[in-house]
């Protein structure tokens, strides 16, 4: 499940430990995570400006190459990256799988061509964002938009910033992740992510078609039901069912799924007081969540968009980050 | 270390710098400062003034002109703007005017967030080594160093000056 982890680590920071590229959670440290939430919070009250803009990254283009469709993920970081004042170009394409490697290889090297100086790369496949920081990574900066079933790292950091708003100290945190856990890099981020900040209990509740196997080796507990896993949680994250990733019979019926693992506000009363209930949506009313409890109080996946952007935004202020040329800056003893 | 000038300590030079604020020429100035040293001054200038509205401060991380050298400095805290700066007079606070980019980061900032009716600086201390035609308002010491030499506000407990030497 993490094979690459060890890899995508090594290649996603620089020498001095900062952040190179963004491929996974996977190696990266409570610090570096920590300074990607401070660095957000600072970014947070850009959205009340008059002039929503910095212009950390002028004269900077971005590319958002999405082989996926996707709404929020694509828009965020295009919003992200035009707050920072870069040039930000998208490019949606539909691809099919026989031409993989290859043209997302060539795709990559055509756009490095066109001095390209961050590619955000969402692809069906797992390690796609890897393949190109591996042969271009000296020369443009990745960001994984999500890969396959692998890695979905902002996603996962701004669920984390989000929980931090809510319950500030993650040490004291129990935290249950819902649903189609077999298909969702979004979980497996956030495992990774909720594990390296300390959070002591870490669980997963679905099927057993929906849970992976080896689940438990990544440190969380797996329930296959929603009273038991629900019991004393402070925050539960849905996740989308993922139909277009399944192959086989996975689910009895939508209904059935509903029934028996949709979360309600009924059943929502078996967390602890005050728990907040989060998705990375898009969510399916009905499905994996009912309408009254996607809209009750306790739900922050409107606020979990908004965080998207800050997070963005400091996920890319800190990948380029000093990629510019070497020289010396002046200095009037600002930030020392 | 024998040519490094003696530097009066802060609080001499925050007296000066209240005494010259507290005129009817700048009564009706917000006070921002900038992180961090600017703002541990806006701070101390804030309670001897007597000021009620609460001071701004402003973090220039992301208008710096050298992003791409120094990258995102950390820690530094974020901008904090509590009042409306639309037709008011700002008073930037620094520690130490230098090269003068820091206060026009600044100045750019303040501008993405309204449009003052004017805008004054004042500082502690104000170096040689202007690069842009920007000057202190106010500012109760004139210090000339060598180019090796740099001179920092260290705080927040206690609040003083440091002349270090770099190589």
């Amino acid at each position: 499940m993490s094979s690459s982890g060890l890899r995508d680590s090594h290649i996603q920071l620089n020498e001095d430990g900062s952040l190179r590229h963004f491929l996974t959670i996977d190696g990266l440290s409570k610090s570096l995570l920590t300074e990607i939430m401070d660095t957000a919070e600072r970014f947070i009250d850009f959205g009340q400006r008059k002039i929503k803009k910095a212009p950390l990254l002028r004269g900077y283009t971005i590319v958002n190459l999405f082989f996926e469709p996707s709404t929020r993920t694509r828009t965020t970081f295009e919003i992200a990256a035009k707050r920072l004042s870069a040039d930000v170009i998208n490019l949606n394409v539909q691809r099919s799988s026989s031409t993989k490697g290859e043209t997302l290889l060539d795709t990559a090297r055509n756009l490095q061509a066109m001095h390209a100086d961050m590619l955000i790369i969402r692809d069906s496949h797992a390690g796609a964002a890897h393949l190109i920081a591996t042969h271009l990574g000296d020369q443009v900066q990745v960001v994984n938009a999500g890969d396959g079933r692998h890695a979905h790292p902002t996603q996962a950091m701004l669920d984390m910033f989000t929980i931090r708003q809510n319950k500030p100290d993650f040490s004291k945190l129990a935290v249950a992740i819902v649903g189609d856990v077999l298909h969702s890099r979004v979980a497996r981020s956030q495992i990774q992510a909720l594990g390296v900040l300390g959070v002591p209990d870490i669980r997963v509740i679905g099927p057993n078609t929906l849970i992976p196997t080896d689940v438990e080796s990544l440190g969380v507990s797996a329930h296959t039901s929603m009273d038991s896993g629900l019991k004393n949680v402070d925050v539960v994250i849905m996740l989308r069912l993922q139909r277009e990733r399944m192959t086989g019979q996975l689910i009895a019926s939508e209904q059935e799924y509903f029934k028996i693992w949709g979360l309600t506000q009924d059943r929502f009363q078996i967390t602890n007081k005050d728990a907040i209930v989060m998705h990375p949506g898009p969510i399916n009313r009905g499905l994996e969540i009912s309408s009254s409890m996607a809209d009750s109080s306790s739900s922050l996946i409107l606020p979990q968009v908004t965080n998207g952007i800050a997070i963005r935004m400091s996920v890319l202020s800190m990948v380029m980050s000093g990629f510019g040329s070497a020289g010396e800056s002046t200095d009037d003893g600002v930030g020392e | 270390m024998s040519n490094t000038p003696n530097i009066p300590d802060f609080e001499t030079l925050l007296n000066a710098l209240v005494e010259a604020l507290d005129t009817a020429a700048y009564s009706d100035t917000v006070l921002v400062g900038i992180r961090r040293g600017g703002a541990w001054i806006v701070d101390e200038l804030h309670t001897r003034l007597g000021r009620s509205e609460p001071p701004g401060y402003i973090d220039i991380s992301f208008y710096r002109d050298d992003f791409a050298m120094i990258g995102l400095q950390p820690e530094v805290g974020g901008s904090e703007l509590p009042m409306s700066i639309d037709g008011a007079h700002v008073m930037l606070v620094d520690d130490v005017i230098h090269t003068g980019r820091t206060i026009r980061a600044a100045m750019n900032e303040l501008f993405d967030c309204g449009r003052p009716k004017k805008i004054s600086l004042a500082s502690l201390i104000e170096r040689e080594g202007h690069e842009l035609p920007i000057r202190a308002d106010i500012c109760p010491l004139q210090l000339s160093l060598n180019p090796n030499e740099h001179v920092k506000l260290l705080g927040p407990e206690p609040l003083a000056f440091e002349v270090v030497k770099r190589k």
